[in-house]
């Protein structure tokens, strides 16, 4: 039996900011996660979206945590030294008639406290975005909207909650919750857990876990949403997020520049019974390829190099749900955390680590480190400096991703820091390498055998993503 | 800042044979830049026979036919640098590149040769619904694993793509052990040579199923099966049509694109249809000095023409090279004189070159294009302006197979005010 | 008499060759639009033979594997034999192309010869 004082269920990025804030404390945790790593469930396939702040109702948890978690972001790009950029978003609106809810959406920013508002009219938004439809009337502008890498905001979390003492516990899926005494005890596949709080940020099957301790049910629905994700030579297509004003035809999709300047087209909104419907179906993606070109013209959807689904953790009352549940007391929801989910995880961190502090009576580590440094990036240094890098470690002036140019020594790094990559997928959301344009065609083979030498395991055992993902079943004529 | 007449980025077949060309027309300063450990580019992966019939007059494997010309650039003392990648090119023809020892350096050229040929197009261009699981590779990806690796990506396998690679995996993944399962293609023809068909499917029983697609992916982790549909005219699967076929892997052989990103980095101008760079008679793309040839400049099926296009590009280099310093040279007089434009029309898709300076061409200039469907007892013809010239009668012309149209200098001569060049299909 | 039916591999207009036979003598080709077609049907109908390529794995080298070929081409029935004559061979390096890997394979009277040079390090 393992015994810690509070257990996170979930190490996406609601589980891994509670983990970093609640890591400040002198608290013995850890985090337990069903997947080979960090990031392999909601956080992993969304938008990527900082949101403004204009869509949740007032005073509702989700406005709340929004602009807490909009206001947090930009600082904790910067301490943990993740992918941020602000650059701004625009609701659409095609038809005049069409403008009371445009008006709607900015007075519920206004009321929700979202800063800089504005309604654009057409001349305004075209000179902001060229190719922004030329049906288009209006628009409503938030400059605090942004961008964000979601393995990059998860991953940085939950390196800094490592680094700070937290436990991450990999492959390891709860079965079964018992109240007990002192705490709960967790029956996972890896044996046994002990906590006195148990905090559940499960995603999708938050539910799952909320019903095992509660008789006051709640209920997630996997929303799935598909989406393309283009070249980086489409990336400048548009420079804002371009939101589609929701109304008579649904809710359309949107149209973004990535954080490294990918363009993403999606998603759908389609809920399944399926919690595990990862899938992308053909009529998600023809939705989305009739709605793509609604708001913005000339999409270059040729340059698509992928397509992937994910799914919200949508729950019934729409709305985030945090908070202790009444009948089982020391355990904390973190349910429902679809968007603006990304935008709101360091609220949520915060939120969760003051509930525990104060229930726990917590005190501050002295030794917290508050900064992470992320895996070094050679562009951003100057020739000079590259070139003494490459001196000093010649792994870096050994390309192995040629599209997205990313070295050895970038993966080396990924594989060797504090809860490092431990499959190709692993690699590919740390460093890039196999996220571009011909989709880790050239470098597999080679990102395989620098996993196989760091981790020291046979070719045979380097996985996609962990589990049953082996990428080579065996050798030449071995079965003849 | 080191100096080279002529530079030549990627040394797979076509950077080693323009780098032969180049030597033996009197250049004494190149440089090959390969990013791979070897030389010979993707030919080290093909290690079937079937290369060379036309360059060396019998038939080898790829690693043969490269090593024919890694022969050559050593005999001739060509540099070259290996595990070096371009990083940047620039219009002025300062390439940036890194490796290990030297780190980032940059090398000025007189002139640049572009022969980085092309990668595969991966799963998601082409939009196949679906899980994401281990087991769906790129045929190419899948050769070098098996072919020089020595590792079996998987032991069931569906096909998606009949393109000369995939038909050639099929055989090679069988002959290791494997179960082939099927070859599905969308189109209603094969792109592949029928050769291919006939030895690397028909003789080890692996069915092909034309206008046939995958339209489900099933497996989380690895892949446990595909569901292919057969399509209509317009590519679309047709509602229940749907086959599931259980395997462990899925190889993509659905086309080949150009590899062109540094070329557009530095300017050069491209072509939507080939995704290559646009050219003259001498394989100069825009930017004066800077030549393209192999499969970055279009996707070729057999070598051998890219060894003899290479040729003349290494050839066309080296002239520019000489001629340097020399106001009057034919490089210079673009602008001056109008050179006749080639228009690709009724089933042709493009052409190589695209223009054409009659006073720069050699004696006979080799114009090779593909076509866009398979046509029977056809025509191929090349309109002068109004007036038709040529007029080839063909029994049959296909998408897989590039054509080729010659043109002499002395024909182009006698017309002294000709615009424009149409080369089309016409039916009998 | 008996029939049988192929597809021409010398172009791609992939005539639909049907040869009539009396046993194992070729009585007539048609479907063939020209004379390599009848060359290929009757070779193809009475001893079909194909090059094979492989890979056999190398120690000592600068790869672990190199590419071979039969050096002529062997009865397509044979095929089949050759590769699992190939399954149980290491080589060590240096391996240099044309060198003979093995003598003779699975009786066909042809030998198995290197594509590749392997450097040893």
């Amino acid at each position: 039996m393992y015994d810690y004082d509070v257990i996170i269920i979930g190490a996406g990025v609601s589980g891994s900011a509670i983990a970093r804030e609640l890591s400040r404390y002198k608290v013995n945790a850890c985090v337990l996660e069903r997947e080979e790593d960090v990031c392999c469930g909601t956080s992993k396939a969304n938008s990527g979206i900082v949101h403004a702040g204009y869509d949740a109702p007032i005073g509702s948890m989700k406005a709340k945590m929004n602009l807490r978690g909009n206001a947090m972001m930009e600082q904790l790009s910067k301490d943990l030294d993740f992918p941020f950029f602000r650059n701004g978003s625009l609701v659409i609106c095609l038809d005049k008639k069409d403008m009371p809810r445009l008006q709607e959406l900015y007075d519920r920013g206004v009321a929700n406290g979202v800063w800089g508002l504005q309604i654009l009219m057409k001349e305004e938004v075209k000179e902001r975005e060229p190719n922004i439809t030329d049906e288009v009337y209006a628009a409503l502008y938030a400059p605090t909207g942004g961008i964000v890498c979601p393995f990059g905001l998860n991953i940085a979390l939950a390196e800094n909650a490592n680094t700070n003492g937290v436990e991450f516990r990999f492959h390891t899926e709860v079965q079964k919750i018992e109240k007990s005494e002192e705490g709960f005890i967790l029956h996972t596949s890896q044996g046994d857990y002990r906590a006195g709080y148990v905090v559940n940020a499960a995603g999708v099957y938050a539910d799952h876990f909320h019903n095992m301790v509660s008789d006051q049910k709640i209920h997630i629905t996997a929303r799935k949403g598909d989406y393309f994700l283009l070249d980086k030579s489409a990336g400048k297509h548009v420079s804002s997020t371009i939101f589609a004003l929701p109304g008579i035809y649904g809710k359309g999709v949107l149209v973004a520049p990535t954080a490294h300047g990918n363009l993403l087209v999606g998603p759908t909104a389609i809920d399944i019974p399926n919690k595990e419907g990862t899938n992308t179906t053909r009529e998600g993606l023809d939705q989305v390829l009739a709605k793509a070109g609604m708001n913005v013209k000339n999409l270059p959807m040729r340059q698509v190099i992928t397509s992937f689904a994910g799914l919200r953790a949508h729950e019934d009352q729409d709305e985030f749900i945090i908070e202790e549940v009444e009948d089982a007391k020391g355990f904390i929801d973190c349910a429902g955390i679809e968007s603006p989910g990304l935008t709101s995880c360091p609220a949520i961190g915060e939120l969760v680590a003051d509930m525990l502090r104060d229930k726990m009576r917590l005190e501050e580590k002295e030794e917290f480190i508050a900064t992470r440094k992320g895996i070094l990036n050679p562009e951003t240094l100057s020739k000079e400096e590259r070139i003494e890098l490459i001196k000093n470690n010649p792994a870096y002036g050994n390309i192995i991703c040629r599209c997205e140019m990313i070295t050895e020594g970038e993966i080396i790094d990924a594989i060797r820091r504090p809860l490092g990559a431990r499959s190709l997928d692993g690699v590919k959301r740390r460093t890039r390498a196999g996220m571009g344009r011909c989709q880790a065609g050239f470098c597999s083979p080679r990102t395989m055998e620098i996993l196989a030498r760091e981790l020291k395991v046979d070719m045979q055992d380097v996985t996609k993503s962990g589990g049953a993902s082996k990428i080579v079943v065996g050798v030449n004529k071995d079965t003849i | 800042m080191k100096n080279y007449d002529i530079v030549i980025i990627g040394g797979g077949p076509a950077g080693l044979a323009a780098a032969v060309s180049a030597k033996e027309n009197g250049i004494e300063s190149i440089l090959i830049l390969e990013r791979d450990k070897e030389l010979g580019g993707i030919l080290n992966q093909c290690i079937h026979n079937g290369f060379g019939l036309h360059t060396f007059k019998e038939e080898l494997t790829g690693p043969e036919y490269a090593g024919r010309f890694i022969e050559q650039v050593n005999e001739l003392q060509i540099e070259y640098k290996l595990h070096t990648m371009v990083m940047d090119i620039r219009a002025d023809k300062v390439i940036t590149a890194m490796n290990r020892e030297e780190g980032l350096f940059e090398i000025q050229a007189k002139a640049v040769i572009l022969a980085m040929g092309c990668r595969e197009r991966p799963r998601g261009a082409l939009n196949i619904p679906g899980y994401r699981p281990a087991g769906i590779f790129s045929a190419g990806t899948a050769q070098r694993l098996v072919n020089m690796e020595g590792y079996l990506p998987g032991r069931e396998v569906v096909i998606l793509g009949s393109g000369d690679i995939g038909l050639i995996m099929a055989r090679r993944m069988t002959l290791e052990g494997a179960k082939v399962k099927v070859v599905a293609e969308l189109m209603p023809y094969s792109g592949g040579l029928k050769r291919n068909i006939v030895q690397c499917l028909d003789d080890y029983g692996i069915p092909l199923k034309l206008s046939h697609t995958v339209v489900d992916i099933q497996g989380k982790e690895r892949l446990e099966g595909v569901t292919l549909a057969e399509v209509d005219g317009k590519g679309k699967p047709i509602s229940g049509t749907e086959e599931f076929y259980s395997c462990d892997t899925l190889l993509l052989s659905v086309g080949l694109i150009p590899e062109n990103e540094l070329s557009g980095g530095m300017g050069v101008e491209l072509n939507p249809v080939t995704s290559g760079p646009r050219v003259n008679e001498s394989l100069e793309t825009n930017i004066e000095g800077v030549f393209a040839c192999g499969n970055v400049l279009h996707v070729h099926d057999l070598v051998d023409f890219v060894s003899e296009e290479a040729k003349a590009a290494g050839k066309n280099a080296a002239m520019y090279v000489k001629s340097e310093g020399i106001t009057d040279r034919p490089a210079s007089d673009k602008g001056k004189k109008p050179c006749v434009r080639l228009k690709a029309t009724d089933g042709v898709r493009y052409t190589v070159p695209e223009t054409i300076h009659v006073d720069r061409m050699a004696d006979t200039l080799t114009v090779r294009f593909r076509v866009g469907g398979v046509y029977q007892n056809c025509f191929i013809s090349a309109y002068f302006d109004d007036e038709r010239v040529i007029h080839k009668k063909r029994p049959v012309v296909a998408p897989g197979e590039m054509e080729e149209i010659k043109l002499t200098k002395e024909q182009l001569e006698k017309y002294p005010d000709l615009e424009m060049i149409t080369v089309k299909i016409e039916e009998a | 008499m008996e029939e049988r039916n192929l597809i021409c591999i010398n172009c791609p207009m992939g005539c639909a060759l049907a040869v009539t036979m009396n046993g194992t003598e070729v009585v007539k080709v048609s479907g063939n639009t020209c004379k390599r077609g009848d060359i290929y049907a009757r070779k193809e109908v009475t001893n079909p033979t194909r090059i094979v390529t492989s890979t056999i794995r190398v120690t000592g080298g600068d790869e672990s594997m190199v590419s071979v070929k039969t050096k002529e081409d062997i009865p397509k029935g044979k095929i089949m034999d050759c590769v699992k004559a190939l399954k149980e061979v290491t080589l060590n390096a240096p391996v240099c192309i044309g060198e003979v890997i093995l003598e003779n394979v699975a009786d066909t009277g042809t030998d198995i010869v290197a594509t590749k040079n392997v450097r040893a390090v």
